[in-house]
């Protein structure tokens, strides 16, 4: 490949727009799972009823955490649930560590 | 290539039984499940295990690895005994999951083959068409990349299935120009750099979530950016105009009268942007001078004499 093709990033928010159908099809997965984890609350779509519904890119992530926390770890629904909040809550907490800690250093000797 | 002593992975006995195996392997899966630990290691040890619990599960790959013989030991140079699987019937079921491209080649050895037409079809041969897999990746950015929507390298190690059905990773190498303001933990899209599809259908995307290399000077929170502001004690006391870089340039700031250290000065949409962009803040970092001659150790005697400062008067006891 030549080193000159630059490739467009589309940066992704929490305002995406995927039905049901285009999610299950992102994850590999089927709609009647994805409906029970929303229905645990693991997802949360826009819209009020099912055809209406839209999901944000970030699902994807979400739903992808949860197959890998049911396959690899033998988690049920509830679980995994339990286990995506603590894990966003570690993960932010660790970013904040991380950034307090980066960079003291340098601006302390300056 | 090596011997695996997958019961030392698993740290139990040969002679474990088949819920103590599975107990074992619960308890460090959840320890190094990539997902959940972010030691450096972590992946390879948890694909290590799925590896072993793979073969110490599965009674008829147990009985197999078994007779081998004790004597291996973990990292021995090793070539598969001449029709060592003779006699042992495999029923199938093969890989369980989609990480057994990161199966070792001693593992491959022993058991890819047998497997090889069961459960892990290339559906590549068969004339149908299908959208091709998206693929994730996280990757490490410098601030600047963000800050800036800069264009760079990224390298990313795709498995392959070559022309005997083994996997092979592939380094690949794609520009990609990082959206403005993007920040760590945020997600991006490349469209149709995912696998290709099959027939004529259209290839699946590549999605990356960013996540940032530690910069020298700036600490990222969120959208926000914080700094280190060195001040002198006369700058800190009596109030002062300093230059200072920033990531948009120099700026000049004005530190007000009485700055204590830690206070922040906030510049606001100077951090990362977006619809609602960061601000930055500069931490004052109150820095002493030395008393390293005696016009300094007069000074700081002639300050001790006439001040009544308490600095502890918080902290009495």
């Amino acid at each position: 490949m030549s080193r000159k093709d630059v490739f467009e990033a589309e940066l992704l928010d929490d305002n995406g727009a995927m039905t049901l159908a285009e999610l299950a099809r992102r994850c590999a997965t089927d709609a009647e799972w994805l409906l029970q984890l929303v229905n645990e609350g693991i997802l949360v779509p826009r819209g009020r009823a099912l055809p209406e519904w839209r999901f944000s890119h970030t699902s994807i992530w979400r739903v992808r955490r949860v197959q890998r926390l049911q396959v690899d770890l033998g988690v049920n629904l509830a679980g995994a649930a339990l286990a995506l909040e603590m894990l966003d809550e570690l993960e932010s907490l660790r970013r904040r560590l991380a950034s307090l800690e980066s960079g003291r250093e340098t601006g302390a000797e300056s | 290539m090596e011997f695996k002593d997958y019961y030392q992975i698993l740290g139990v006995e040969r002679d474990a039984d088949q819920d103590e195996i599975k107990r074992a392997y619960r308890k460090l899966a959840r320890k190094f499940h990539p997902d959940v630990s972010k030691e450096t290691d972590a992946e390879a040890r948890f694909k290590e295990l799925g590896e072993a619990y793979e073969v110490l599960k599965d009674p008829e790959k147990r009985a197999a690895y078994d007779h081998l013989g004790a004597n291996w030991q973990a990292g021995q140079d090793f070539r598969p005994p001449p029709d060592w699987d003779a006699g042992f019937e495999f029923s199938g079921g093969g890989f369980t999951s989609a990480d057994s491209a990161a199966y070792s080649d001693f593992f491959e050895s022993l058991f890819g083959r047998g497997f090889s037409g069961g459960g892990f079809q290339r559906a590549g041969a068969h004339q149908y068409r299908a959208r091709g897999e998206d693929h994730h990746a996280r990757i490490l950015i410098d601030l600047e990349d963000a800050l800036e929507g800069r264009t760079r390298p990224i390298t990313l190690q795709v498995p392959e299935i070559d022309d005997h059905g083994r996997v092979r990773t592939r380094a690949r190498t794609l520009n990609v120009r990082i959206p403005q303001g993007v920040t760590a933990g945020q997600k991006i899209r490349l469209a149709g750099q995912g696998a290709p599809g099959i027939g004529d259908a259209p290839a699946g995307d590549l999605y990356l979530e960013i996540d940032f290399r530690p910069h020298p000077r700036y600490r990222v929170d969120g959208r926000d950016l914080l700094a280190d502001l060195p001040i002198a004690p006369w700058e800190a006391a009596l109030g002062a105009r300093v230059k200072v870089g920033t990531p948009g340039g120099t700026v000049e700031l004005t530190v007000p009268e009485n700055s204590r250290s830690g206070q922040k000065l906030r510049l606001k949409g100077r951090g990362l942007a977006g619809k609602n962009p960061g601000d930055l803040y500069m931490v004052l970092q109150i820095v002493v001078p030395p008393a390293n001659t005696d016009e300094m150790s007069a000074l700081y005697r002639e300050m001790a004499e006439m001040s009544d400062f308490d600095p502890r008067a918080g902290v009495r006891g």
